[in-house]
């Protein structure tokens, strides 16, 4: 359905993407993914027609969008960064308006108004003003807005930015639903909601794809060393040696965190080797030895940490904060190129959950 | 034709709901009609006079002493006007992203430009409307012709219609509407003050041209109820260049 290839924009002398291709096939959900400045946004100001690559070409539904704008962009429906919302005019105008220069029929008019009202929950709000809605509301009719002509692409710029949790996931259900009959672009610095419904995401750092897998694969590809995380009631160094000596255990680090299992209690991070599943042997030792075992679980590396892989250098790692104090964020992964294909562990599910 | 009626009517809307543009209004229709008062005041004082010295004054008509210095002064009051009514027509689709829509529709930049254009003039031509209330008031007092009223008020239509396309065309240059107003003030301001330069310059090669290049020199035979075609093809094609103009400008924006 979209097809770009080597697509770059330069501003002067700042680059901002550089030579990006990627294929997006009919029904699928794509994300973006980058932090702040990657060029997802340029990215996508370029597939919808805003803004004119430097170089490189843009397909989509087999038109290129250099030769034949007005067809691709009948096709798209975009919501922008930035939401193109006039204040003075109701949600009901608004939406009667984008539907005329989108194309619909004075005839489709109503019954598209209708629907885009009713698919973004705006029923409540559409005789008020655009410049009195929340920021929930107003970024709602944005995604009615992009939805209103029924287009066979839709391009969403952090559909969910601005949303309470209630909200962002209706929309990621209403985006679900889309899926299928829909081609969805959506780029997101939210990590869990690529998870949640993207079929594929394509990773972007400094203007250039890092990566392009499914959220599961990429997750295990990335996944350089495993860890177990043991709490113990009564923890003594006798355990702790024996668990050091446990074929496949690399090292044992005592976590300085205040546990939720009481006094004395300890919870002990054990590194091991790549593909070694040491959980059944942690157990029986810690049972065996009477430690009081309260929890163990395998902390498979989420995809924020994938992310923060990718996308941060190996000398930038080591001052990069932790984030929320997730202990595998502290490792020290390999440098190993990112995108190179091995099948090990397990994907997201067993994330940090208690065993 | 339906793309280009819908920004037509959006724009038409967010006019006339737009303090802005309330206020611009206000501020001609008081400025005018102050000026239009005091001109017929100080003509009647005149024509008093001279009937008190029992004169002849065959020449003396309405028309001449009343009607025709008020709307010329119109023309003065829209040079002050016009930048304000334009200045957020493109400017503020820029500064509030809401471009973006535009520019990712299935619209073309023709239909844009035209759209809200013609919404600008819609609201010049109800506003110069609102000003026929000058002869009205005197036709109540005496006999006016009204050819020359037509043809001075098809003139300043034209006027405006010039006016109003340099306006969008500053507008289309930034996203500041304080810049926007600005630019066109200098503009209009420039094309208003070339005839000066050409009465000037008369006895050069320069001059002529100058002096035909003047807005006001054409805007003068429309006042004394002269319809010339070449008046009409000039600020019909002025009013097209700058048109043009913004049709390129924005054309071009995109490509940056």
């Amino acid at each position: 359905m979209i097809e770009a290839d080597l697509l770059t924009k330069r501003y002067g002398s700042l680059t901002a993407i550089e030579q990006v291709t990627f294929r997006v096939e009919d029904g699928e959900v794509l994300a973006f993914l980058g932090p702040n400045g990657a060029g997802k946004t340029t990215t996508m100001r370029i597939l919808t027609g805003s803004l004119p690559a430097t170089s490189g070409r843009v397909r989509v539904a087999g038109y290129d969008i250099d030769e034949s704008p007005l067809e691709v962009k009948r096709r798209i429906g975009y919501l922008p960064e930035t939401l193109p919302l006039y204040p003075e005019m109701t949600v009901t105008e608004y939406l009667r308006y984008v539907a005329r220069i989108k194309g619909v029929s004075r005839s489709g008019l109503r019954q598209a108004v209708g629907q885009a009202l009713e698919r973004c929950a705006l029923g409540q709000v559409r005789g008020r003003l655009i410049g009195n809605l929340s920021r929930g509301y107003r970024q709602r009719v944005g995604l009615a807005q992009a939805l209103i002509h029924d287009p066979p692409v839709l391009v969403l710029d952090e559909p969910t930015g601005g949303l309470d949790p209630k909200q962002i996931i209706e929309i990621r259900e209403l985006i679900k639903t889309l899926a299928g009959a829909h081609t969805v672009i959506l780029s997101t610095h939210i990590l869990p909601e690529a998870t949640a419904i993207c079929q594929r995401v394509i990773i972007i750092h400094k203007g250039r794809v890092v990566a392009v897998d499914t959220p599961e694969r990429l997750a295990a590809q990335l996944r350089g060393a495993e860890q177990v995380k043991v709490a113990l009631r009564r923890p003594t160094d006798a355990v702790r040696h024996a668990l050091a000596t446990l074929p496949g255990v690399l090292k044992v680090t005592p976590q300085e965190t205040v546990t939720a299992h009481g006094e004395g209690a300890a919870v002990w991070l054990i590194d091991c080797e790549r593909g070694q599943d040491v959980r059944e042997a942690v157990a029986s030792l810690v049972v065996n030895a009477n430690g009081g075992l309260v929890e163990l679980s395998a902390v498979a590396m989420s995809l924020e940490e994938v992310f923060l892989q990718l996308t941060t250098d190996a000398s930038d790692r080591a001052g990069a904060p932790a984030p929320d104090g997730h202990p595998a964020s502290s490792l020290a992964l390999p440098s190993e190129p990112p995108v190179e294909p091995r099948s090990s562990g397990a994907g997201m599910t067993d994330a940090g959950g208690a065993a | 034709m339906s793309k280009l009626l819908a920004i037509f009517s959006r724009e038409w809307r967010s006019l006339i709901v737009s303090p802005v543009a309330a206020v611009t209004v206000a501020m001609f229709l008081l400025v005018s009609g102050y000026l239009f008062y005091t001109i017929a005041i100080a003509a009647s004082v005149q024509t008093r006079m001279m009937l008190r010295m029992q004169q002849m004054m065959p020449q003396l008509n309405i028309n001449n002493v009343v009607l025709t210095p008020a709307l010329r002064n119109l023309s003065v009051i829209l040079l002050l006007i016009v930048p304000i009514l334009t200045m957020r027509l493109l400017s503020e689709e820029k500064k509030q992203k809401t471009s973006e829509l535009l520019l990712t529709s299935p619209v073309t930049v023709t239909q844009i430009v035209l759209g809200k254009y013609c919404a600008v003039l819609a609201l010049y031509g109800v506003m110069l409307g609102l000003t026929l209330y000058m002869p009205l008031l005197l036709s109540w007092f005496g006999a006016i012709s009204w050819w020359p009223v037509l043809s001075s008020y098809l003139g300043l239509f034209l006027v405006g219609a010039v006016f109003l396309s340099v306006g969008l065309l500053a507008s289309s240059l930034t996203e500041n509407q304080m810049v926007a107003a600005i630019t066109s003030f200098s503009l209009l301001l420039v094309m208003w003050l070339v005839g000066w330069a050409g009465a000037a310059t008369a006895d050069s090669q320069l001059g002529p041209l100058l002096a035909y290049l003047s807005i006001l020199q054409h805007l003068n035979n429309f006042l004394q109820g002269l319809i010339d075609t070449k008046d009409i093809v000039y600020l019909l094609g002025l009013a097209a260049i700058g048109l043009f103009l913004t049709h390129r400008v924005l054309e071009s924006q995109r490509w940056r």
